[in-house]
């Protein structure tokens, strides 16, 4: 039974999966052709159909590079190099990791306290809440290169610069989810806590903090998110040192595709360990609560 | 013919109405939600305000609750302005809707008043021992609000209300979402409790047989203007088993408030 029901949600997971694999190796077969085709004219040599798409999925640098490349080369940046090597992914993830964490806490406690200031004052609605989507409209990347500037320049380099940018994508979905979250409660549950003649403390703790929680969770999964991007924007400008945005920089420095596919996927897969940490911590909160059924 | 009752201030009234008016302002102009209502309420008393929606019956209760303030007129509440009575905890208040706290077990929710009238942990869990006690929820404290039915958590709600010492219950349509069934076992629960523990009802229901059956004294109130258009003072015994709903006295009584109610309507 168990084992059937788990069947029927896999299933279709692994059709999506084969049918993007497969739809990759057609796209990498038609766009690396010319290249390889190309190459044997310009030596006189005559292609098979079947040499063609042996070639197109063995180059040095392809367009775009096969499935089976890229796990090539993840298989040997992450397991068979040292972690302290400049090339192993997970020396790189783990820079990555460590400012989009810092970032994320950053973020996360400023935008949980303009959500508390928003709700209690009426001046700081109208007056935050304006510059919070104003920040948010600023391209991120035109922003990162002045943060790491100007942070440089009064002396402040490594992993601050890159959290400050983290933090700063990721406070906005926590503030607009906060500020819902606290308001969540219906009148009545105000009314009541008003008969009870409680004050504004006992409220915030007692009724406003444990209904935001489901809107908390939603929050900083948007949140970490946003705060690796942030991180990877912000390894950009430092000159391709080192993280995953290096990794990437100096994959198109170089053309080495395979390279930015490899620190793509890598980007990819942290950002789901993270939002899926998120999710767990998600369950057991809400289950400790008694919110979850 | 506003105040149709004269209005003789009673000595002992532990809620007492003079020449009480509410206005709110809508984008549709001026609502008057209560006209010159005068009302005074005995200690003991089981008090119904009975009428159709917009009469003013809810607006009332929130006054007396100081989850609304007058536009003028006045309103005592154990001699003390409602709002004072308000911070004196001086009564509960069970809304239309149960509202409990998802993530706070039964025990827990009938707690949180106590909790945030600084009682210590171990009479807290005295009385909520007691007040689950009085509406028979025992065995379900450690349960939370999405396993009990609508009438249990509505009980939890009541029991809330209980859990602290108010002397007054103030109830909303406590039982107006709930099916009939339900409704009429929980009236009878609803006036036992009264008798065993005296306290001084006021409650707000649109169902004739309900404020009939509960009250002893049936306030009927009427629309545009919000206002009292007659006060019935039931002759029903104190033991009220729902048999005397098929009583002659009960049906006189019934039709007593439907006259009053058909009566507001006039000129409508």
């Amino acid at each position: 039974m168990a084992i059937g029901a788990l069947m029927r949600s896999l299933l279709p997971v692994a059709a999506v999966v084969a049918a993007i694999i497969s739809v990759w190796y057609a796209l990498a077969v038609q766009m690396n052709s010319d290249w390889a085709l190309d190459r044997a004219g310009q030596n006189g040599i005559e292609l098979s159909f079947g040499a063609l798409v042996k070639n197109t999925m063995s180059q040095d640098r392809p367009l775009l590079p096969a499935p089976h490349q890229v796990a090539v080369e993840l298989w040997e940046t992450t397991v068979e190099k040292k972690i302290t090597s400049k090339r192993s992914l997970v020396h790189h993830g783990l820079i990555t990791l460590s400012a989009t964490v810092f970032g994320f806490a950053i973020g996360t406690a400023l935008g949980i306290l303009l959500a508390v200031g928003i709700i209690h004052s009426r001046a700081m609605n109208m007056s935050i809440m304006p510059w919070a989507i104003a920040s948010q409209a600023v391209p991120i990347l035109a922003l990162a290169p002045m943060i790491i500037v100007v942070l440089y320049s009064i002396g402040v380099s490594g992993l601050l610069p890159k959290a400050t940018i983290s933090a700063y994508l990721s406070f906005f979905p926590v503030v607009v989810g906060m500020v819902s979250g606290f308001r969540s409660p219906d009148p009545m549950q105000f009314d009541l806590l008003k008969t009870y003649a409680a004050n504004p403390w006992q409220a915030f703790w007692k009724l406003r903090v444990p209904a935001s929680m489901p809107y908390l969770f939603t929050s900083l999964k948007v949140g970490i998110a946003a705060s690796l991007v942030g991180a990877i924007v912000g390894e950009l400008p430092t000159g391709a040192v080192a993280g995953l945005g290096a990794r990437l920089l100096a994959g198109s420095y170089y053309g080495q595709t395979i390279q930015i596919w490899s620190a793509l996927i890598s980007a990819a897969t942290l950002a789901a360990l993270l939002v899926g940490s998120i999710g767990i911590a998600q369950r057991l909160t809400l289950r400790r609560m008694g919110m979850l059924r | 013919m506003a105040d149709i009752q004269g209005h003789q201030p009673v000595g002992d009234a532990i809620i007492s109405a003079n020449d009480l008016c509410l206005a709110f302002e809508t984008r549709d102009g001026t609502v008057e939600a209560l006209r010159n209502v005068s009302l005074d309420i005995g200690r003991g008393e089981f008090v119904s305000l009975i009428g159709p929606s917009g009469c003013g019956k809810t607006t009332f209760l929130r006054v007396v609750a100081a989850l609304e303030a007058p536009t003028s007129g006045s309103v005592s509440v154990k001699g003390m302005t409602p709002d004072d009575a308000r911070r004196a905890r001086a009564y509960g208040y069970v809304f239309q809707a149960a509202g409990l706290y998802p993530w706070r077990t039964v025990a827990a929710n009938v707690r949180l008043p106590l909790e945030i009238m600084g009682y210590s942990r171990s009479e807290r869990e005295k009385r909520v021992r007691n007040a689950l006690d009085l509406v028979e929820l025992s065995a379900f404290g450690g349960r939370y609000p999405w396993q009990l039915s609508g009438g249990m958590q509505q009980r939890v709600s009541i029991a809330r209300a209980l859990a602290f010492d108010a002397e007054i219950l103030l109830m909303d349509e406590p039982f107006g979402a709930l099916d009939e069934i339900v409704r009429d076992r929980l009236n009878e629960q609803l006036l036992a409790l009264w008798r065993k523990t005296g306290m001084t009802v006021l409650f707000v229901t649109h169902s004739i047989p309900e404020a009939v059956h509960l009250s002893t004294k049936i306030v009927v109130m009427s629309p545009r203007p919000g206002r009292i258009t007659s006060v019935i003072d039931s002759p029903l015994p104190p033991e009220r088993p729902l048999e005397i709903r098929d009583t002659p006295e009960f049906i006189k009584v019934a039709q007593g408030v439907r006259l009053g109610l058909r009566e507001g309507h006039i000129g409508d």
